[in-house]
């Protein structure tokens, strides 16, 4: 821990305070809005807000068509995190030999990432179009065969494929980088000890690297049901009949388009928590992995 | 290290290489309809070799989504983003590891919990905050009955308000409510030795002076990184400046990209201007993408030193 | 048999050339330590025996076998590396059995063979633990563990004690020497630390640059050095050195001003006029009466060694330094004369360096023999 510290408390509140200002308005206000609206119901002529307890939350429990978002996300963020990352695992293990071509391949692999999310949904709904592109073939040799547009399976394969290519390379350059950090002498010792390149991945390589796996199913998740609007929206826009109405475009959807405050902000208020557990849950792994190495 | 590999070398190769194009070939569709006619963009089969029309789409997208305003609004957006997070995030973190007074850990902890929660899942409050950014203060004044006191003494009726909607200041702001950077600078600040701090101080130079000219000139590689990390996010922003600029003059890239194909289900069957659409894709997407490019270093140390 | 043959072995990375066609043997069962100051390229020269960098030219053999293309596997070879490169997820019984593993050696007889070597090594207690619950000397254990279990034909050491405190080192170098006498395997030993080399070599490898400067017992090397490099690089405290000309006349070296080393007539004829460097190791000169030495110097002060002390002068423009037994008190700046037996005065020559002649004839030739 640092011993010298400089002595002069106002020079550190004015440091601090800008920051502060700004999270205070625009983090800790909304997120407590948030909490007031969820146990509130605006009255329907002004007025106010009246305390309702969990009657916001009772009500959206006991809805099917929450639980059915629920349930679209889960799949959406299960799916997209295990193709994008085992995708990237792969992907980074082999890349990490190093052969020739390895700078190009990596710069190759990196910059998905930057590409913005609405950019990504148009891309893959035109390449997913039915009438048009790659899919017209499929479709006028078995009519019927993808139609996204009509079929909520379909819609939600496109709209996972294209989450799931925007979070490779995000993956992949944790997982390069994990790999980098494993000491060479770790697999110059396993070569001597007689491992081939696949056995050293199995048995050195992919262990070592278990606490970035680990962190990276808490991030993809988080991403998955937390940053997947754009795609959503321009995509499908949650539909076709719900068949993709991720729980964040339903907020949206309740919040903006419903005028349903108090809705939205229950369902807000779950995702936070969603999201609140899934970061615990990582420190909780985080902590051991320290103790680990 | 000596290694006879030939054949699983092949199979590195081709795995790599199907990775790559998996990654490419979307884009390679995109860039092939952005330079073909409307017609033969939905021709079946379909046309998989790019055509001349590259140019024309490009400039007709340009054009129709008035990607020049556009354009300056999305740079404005994400320079706003990247100087207020250097700049907030340097100032926070300076806050937290050279001062010891008793609010440091609370105010650390503060500034650590915006990490969990991202804007988009406390979307529609954050909306009603732009909407009036002094609300906070009128509720709080409300609350506590000091605006009935100041109504009761003086006659005046408080009544901040400061809206936000349809403003530079709205659509950045928000975005830099949030810890990363701080943690970067952070985790940085913390490898600064003590000698340094304490031989600064023997010089004479005081916390200000310190940080201007030791810390930020130190700190010069770890805000590139932070810089490249943010363009790209404040660059690629989409729901958050959908919901607040409704007039056109303040719109971004993004938001505009996604009107250049109409809602599936209110077009009523028509089919949208696919090769416009494909060209704008493109004019979007480069920016970022030749930033991570060309700031490949700073961008993949940033990433991962920041935990996003 | 195991005999390491080495023969103009270059490498470089990218126009970089790190070793510049090293000839080296290494008969069975011997113990050679290679050593050298860092970037020297000597341990680049046991990762290419080790196969873990290709070689650029020349060629390899191991036991009569030419291993150029062989992966490291292929090779015969167990390595102990400097921060001993043990895998943090396995046990230490996992660590030390792993090659086995990789062999596909059946449980229970993998098992037996780990506890037998762990035992030998005093590993016994911790086969469950996990190298991180480990200390540095037990760690060392274990890497050396890792090593011994594979009966290898040859012991390749990569700086292993440089990461344990002075104490251990000393224990851990005997243990490695008694496991050489004990195994008989061929073990290429590095450090750049000369007690090591010395106290565990049956041979040495002076190497500087990437090229070697010397090969010889550890006797050898510090009796008759090759050249002022090695003079330099091995005995402590190091020897002085002083440039001189040869003068057949008075049969001796005149040094500066009015310095004048005696050395035998037939060695001054032969290099009469010639400019030399000349090396005196401290233990070699001794202090007599102001005038009746060799050179005059200045005292400067005394470092005490408990068993000795090292007295530092001044002469002209150089510190020499003398290693005596006598306590002497001498006043700083106080004249002291200082005299060397002509048979320990090493001649060099002036511009290259090298060794200008043997002190006396070859007498230590027997000690080679052995190491044969």
């Amino acid at each position: 821990m640092r011993r010298a510290y400089f002595k002069n408390n106002w020079v550190a509140a004015l440091v601090v305070t800008p920051q502060l200002l700004i999270i205070f308005i625009f983090f800790y206000w909304p997120t407590s809005q948030a909490l007031y609206w969820a146990f509130t119901l605006e009255q329907p002529w002004g007025g106010g807000n009246e305390w309702v307890g969990f009657e916001n939350f009772r009500y959206l429990l006991s809805d099917d068509r929450y639980w059915h978002s629920v349930w679209v996300s889960v799949v959406y963020a299960v799916c997209t995190t295990a193709l994008a990352m085992g995708m990237a695992l792969i992907l980074a293990l082999f890349a990490d030999r190093q052969l020739r071509g390895y700078k190009g391949v990596r710069i190759g692999l990196i910059w998905p990432y930057a590409v913005a999310a609405p950019a990504i949904g148009l891309a893959f709904r035109f390449i997913f179009n039915p009438s048009a592109g790659v899919a017209s073939y499929l479709n006028y040799a078995f009519p019927d065969f993808w139609n996204p547009v009509m079929n909520g399976d379909h819609a939600l394969t496109m709209v996972i494929i294209a989450g799931a290519w925007k979070q490779v390379s995000y993956s992949f350059i944790f997982f390069l980088a994990g790999l980098q950090s494993i000491p060479r002498s770790l697999t110059e010792a396993s070569a001597m000890d007689g491992a081939r390149v696949m056995r050293r991945m199995w048995d050195i390589q992919l262990p070592l690297i278990t606490p970035t796996v680990f962190f990276l199913v808490i991030i993809n998740l988080t991403d998955s049901f937390t940053d997947s609007f754009g795609i959503v929206s321009t995509m499908t826009s949650g539909g076709p009949a719900r068949a993709t109405n991720l729980m964040v475009y339903k907020i949206y959807e309740d919040g903006f388009r419903g005028l349903d405050y108090s809705g939205a902000a229950a369902q807000s208020i779950i995702l936070m928590l969603l999201v609140v557990a899934l970061t615990f849950f990582q420190f909780k792994y985080v902590e051991r992995r320290v103790h680990y190495s | 290290m000596i290694e006879r590999t030939p054949i699983l070398n092949i199979v590195t190769h081709t795995i790599l290489f199907t990775g790559l194009a998996i990654l490419v070939v979307p884009i390679y569709l995109v860039i092939v309809a952005a330079s073909q006619t409307l017609p033969d963009v939905m021709a079946i089969p379909a046309k998989l070799l790019p055509g001349d029309q590259l140019i024309v789409n490009l400039k007709a997208a340009w054009v129709e989504a008035e990607f020049a305003t556009k354009f300056t609004n999305t740079l404005i957006l994400a320079t706003g983003v990247v100087v207020g997070k250097l700049v907030l995030a340097a100032l926070t973190a300076f806050g937290i590891v050279f001062f010891d007074h008793r609010l440091r850990m609370p105010i650390f902890w503060m500034v650590f919990i915006t990490l969990m929660l991202p804007l988009e899942v406390r979307i529609v409050p954050t909306y009603a905050v732009a909407a009036n950014a002094l609300s906070p203060f009128q509720s709080i004044l409300d609350v506590t009955g000091i605006s009935w006191l100041i109504n009761a003494t003086t006659g005046v009726e408080v009544a901040l308000n400061w809206n936000l909607l349809n403003s530079y200041t709205g659509l950045i702001m928000p975005l830099v409510a949030t810890a990363t950077g701080t943690f970067l600078y952070r985790q940085f600040f913390l490898t600064i030795p003590d000698e340094l701090v304490e031989a600064a101080k023997m010089d004479g130079a005081g916390p200000l002076r310190f940080l201007r000219e030791i810390l930020i000139p130190l700190s010069v590689t770890n805000m590139a990184a932070l810089a490249t990390i943010m363009f790209v996010v404040g660059w690629n922003q989409y729901l958050w400046p959908l919901l607040i600029i409704t007039d056109p003059a303040y719109g971004v890239a993004a938001v505009e990209l996604s009107r250049l194909v109409p809602n599936m289900n209110t077009t009523g069957g028509d089919i949208p201007n696919w090769h416009w659409a494909m060209a704008g894709t493109l004019i979007v997407m480069l920016p970022p993408v030749a930033v991570v490019i060309l700031m490949q270093r700073w961008f993949v140390r940033g990433l991962i030193n920041t935990d996003k | 048999m195991a005999e390491i043959s080495i023969r103009d072995v270059r490498k470089s990375y990218g126009k970089d050339e790190v070793v510049h066609g090293v000839d080296l043997a290494i008969y069975d069962g011997e113990f050679v330590v290679i050593i050298g100051p860092s970037g020297c390229g000597k341990s680049t020269l046991l990762r290419m025996i080790a196969g873990l960098e290709a070689i650029s030219s020349g060629e390899i053999a191991i036991g009569g076998k030419v291993v150029n293309d062989l992966e490291p596997r292929e090779r015969g070879c167990a390595m102990v590396f400097q921060n001993y490169a043990l895998y943090p997820h396995m046990s230490v019984a996992g660590n030390i059995g792993y090659a086995l593993k990789v062999a596909r050696m059946k449980r229970a007889e993998r098992d037996a063979k780990v506890a037998e070597v762990a035992r030998s090594v005093g590993l016994d207690e911790f086969l469950d633990r996990k190298p991180g619950q480990l200390s540095g000397g037990q760690r060392q254990r274990v890497a050396m563990a890792r090593a011994i279990i594979r009966e290898p034909e040859v012991f390749l050491f990569d700086e292993p004690l440089s990461n344990l405190d002075a104490k251990l080192r000393v224990q851990m170098r005997h243990e490695i020497r008694r496991i050489h006498n004990r195994i008989g395997a061929t073990s290429v030993f590095v450090t750049h630390d000369q007690h090591e080399g010395m106290t565990l070599a049956d041979r040495m490898v002076i190497m500087n640059k990437g090229t070697i400067e010397q090969i010889g017992t550890p006797e050898e090397v510090y009796d008759h050095p090759a050249s002022v490099y090695v003079a330099g690089f091995i005995g402590s405290p190091s020897m002085n050195f002083l440039a001189g000309t040869v003068e057949a006349g008075v049969a001796a070296i005149r040094l500066g001003n009015d310095g004048r080393i005696d050395i035998a007539a037939e060695r001054a004829k032969a290099l009469d006029g010639k400019l030399v460097q000349i090396g005196l190791r401290p233990e070699n000169l001794s202090m007599v009466a102001p005038g009746a030495g060799a050179i005059t110097g200045h005292f400067e002060f005394a470092e005490e060694l408990g068993s000795g002390r090292l007295y530092h002068f001044q002469f002209e423009d150089l510190t020499l330094t003398v290693l005596s037994a006598d306590k002497h008190s001498f006043q700083p700046g106080q004249e002291v004369g200082l005299t060397a037996d002509p048979v320990h005065v090493h001649i060099f020559d002036g511009a290259t360096g090298a060794r200008l002649d043997t002190l006396e004839p070859m007498r230590r030739r027997a000690s080679l023999e052995v190491a044969q």
